[in-house]
């Protein structure tokens, strides 16, 4: 960090530069941002002032209220909580059967271990469309077709917690396990009591990215719901919304917003979970 | 280094206990791994087999399916509108991919550690990659619309009015692409950020004294250095970008006409619209092996460009 100062060529020249640099990124940024600001601005306008020429941030009034009518124009809090538990309960699941079966992958030793894990891993080649069809008509033999069911369990098993939990595991040195079996345990209480406390980060990264991919999945829940009144999550509800309303822009901007908010929370909440998911999910730098 | 930090093995001490360890720890492992593999192999690897049988018949949503054969594959590959989805994908990808990476690699490239708050700046650009697809399309929507954001913002400034983005067959495919870097490139923004920062700083440090300029050690030292996780990167956005659905299907419906139909939302109407499953799925597996070849040709490639002895 020094050594960059000691080298440019003059200090001030440096200073002011930075300073454009600066500028010119929070622009960008805000360039970037506009369109969700647009989005939360027409939300609070009147219908009359959404289309205004020139465009404005604040319309005639500040209207409050569309929120509220958001919300009884359409069951939105119905959705919200419907997408809360599908994705929860999806969620709780995934990291389950990815905590045993990465540490089945990583610590014990058994035989065609390998061979499994290459299996599952082939499995994450399989684009989501190739499986909808079949998956559509085994729901309709399972006879979940329009039940929160079919939302929860048959994603719920995808190969990449596995995967996400056993580049932890791996990192996890053997003597913590030699120090376990001198002790008397066997794999059941050395997962239990050493490596599920040790995994604790690893398991909240994995279960922020799938309730968040539980959140905002589309195309599963446009195809297995029918009723989406009552079984609708926020994006299918939002969707219909849209289709039903589109003429009622500031409604659907509030509608939006809504939608957007809860993401975006967590997002600011757990960044550093987040970005060190991605890092270590081994799609970063080495 | 973590080779060299690991005790030594002991081989002559091995051999007995392993036997024994072996047989238990080789029925735990398999109890361990088996709720997940079984979930798989009922969710994921079943339906794989069903979705190829499901493709060599006429299997409508209610009725009996019949045997076609390979009459679905036929059926898609003369059908004049599967032709346009695959080219209206390809265009979607070809666009999108590598606007995706440019913006992504150049922002990570921009927010050094020497810029306050970059993580401000990495968390903003990531914020449509993790909110509702449908909820930034419906947003966008509202900017392309005849007198929406930019169409009122160019009346106001310039007098003209702008293109109807959504409406004209030869700026829906560009309004699509454009918004979906928009929602995209974040996701790869974070990951070449990591990456950059692992770059070791006494590279850059030696560069710096030998008078590089930034753009030389951009090139010489962090291209090279970084190349796995672009490749990575690229991988991963080429086989979702591939998969585009959301996008088209709620801002233009994937019209008009099908200037902007995907092969997602093709496969998504003959399944769901029109009831043809056979068809769809038959149309899922072309998706795929498209997929597959791109993905293989870019390992092919990889050799090319990609340094992992670094």
């Amino acid at each position: 960090m020094t050594s960059s100062q000691v080298t440019l060529p003059s200090p001030q020249f440096g200073r002011v530069r930075q300073a454009i640099g600066y500028v010119l990124l929070c622009l960008v940024a805000l360039a970037f941002l506009s369109p969700l600001i647009f989005m939360i601005a027409t939300s609070l306008k009147a219908p009359s002032d959404v289309f205004s020429v020139p465009p404005s941030l604040v319309g005639s009034e500040v209207r409050w209220r569309n929120y509220a009518e958001a919300f009884t124009f359409t069951p939105f809090l119905r959705y919200m909580i419907n997408g809360v538990f599908v994705a929860a309960a999806g969620t709780l699941i995934t990291v389950v059967v990815a905590a045993l079966s990465g540490y089945a992958f990583s610590r014990l030793r058994w035989r065609g271990r390998n061979l499994v894990f290459t299996a599952f891993l082939a499995t994450l080649m399989i684009p989501q469309e190739v499986l909808v069809v079949p998956m559509y008509i085994m729901v309709q033999k399972l006879g979940w077709v329009n039940t929160f069911t079919s939302l929860i369990v048959p994603w719920a098993f995808t190969a990449f917690g596995a995967f996400l939990l056993r580049q932890f595991f791996l990192t996890v040195p053997q003597e913590l396990d030699d120090a376990a079996r001198v002790d008397g345990a066997g794999p059941v209480r050395t997962f239990f009591s050493v490596m599920l406390p040790l995994a604790r980060p690893s398991l909240a990264v994995l279960a922020v990215f799938t309730f968040i991919s539980n959140w905002n999945s589309f195309i599963w829940p446009l195809v297995v719901i029918n009723d989406v009144q009552k079984l609708g999550t926020v994006p299918l509800g939002l969707q219909q919304f849209f289709s039903q309303q589109s003429s009622n822009w500031h409604l659907v901007m509030a509608a939006s917003t809504v939608s957007m908010a809860p993401t975006v929370i967590v997002l600011i909440l757990l960044q550093r979970h987040l970005v060190r998911g991605i890092v270590t999910s081994g799609i970063g730098g080495r | 280094m973590a080779l060299l930090t690991r005790p030594p093995a002991t081989p002559a001490s091995r051999p007995a206990t392993t036997t024994g360890r072996q047989s238990r720890s080789s029925w735990w492992g398999a109890a361990f791994a088996l709720p997940h593999g079984a979930g798989l192999v009922f969710f994921t690897v079943v339906p794989i087999a069903a979705s190829l049988v499901i493709s060599f018949f006429n299997w409508p949503m209610l009725g009996t399916p019949s045997w076609i054969g390979l009459g679905n594959f036929t059926k898609i590959l003369s059908d004049p509108i599967f032709g346009q989805v695959v080219v209206n994908t390809l265009l979607f990808v070809g666009l999108y991919v590598p606007l995706n990476l440019v913006v992504s690699l150049g922002l990570a490239a921009w927010l050094t550690p020497r810029i306050k708050g970059r993580h401000i700046f990495r968390v903003i650009f990531f914020i449509p990659a993790i909110t509702p697809v449908v909820a930034n399309v419906v947003v966008w929507r509202l900017l392309y619309q005849p007198n929406g954001l930019i169409d009122a913002s160019l009346q106001s400034t310039l007098g003209v009015h702008a293109p109807n983005f959504l409406g004209d067959e030869h700026w829906a495919m560009l309004a699509i692409v454009a918004m979906s870097v928009w929602q995209g490139f974040g996701y790869n923004l974070l990951v070449f950020s990591a990456a950059l920062d692992a770059v070791p700083e006494q590279l850059l440090d030696a560069a710096r004294i030998d008078g590089a300029s930034a753009w030389t050690t951009f090139w010489r030292i962090k291209f090279p250095l970084i190349s796995p996780s672009l490749f990575f990167a690229t991988m991963m956005t080429l086989i979702t970008s591939f998969q585009v659905f959301a996008q088209p299907f709620i801002l233009t419906k994937g019209g008009p006409g099908s200037a902007t139909t995907s092969i997602v939302q093709y496969i998504y109407n003959q399944g769901f619209a029109l009831h043809k499953l056979g068809i769809a799925s038959a149309g899922a597996w072309v998706l795929f092996v498209i997929i597959l070849g791109v993905t293989a040709v870019q390992f092919l490639g990889q050799r090319k460009w990609v340094h992992y002895d670094v």
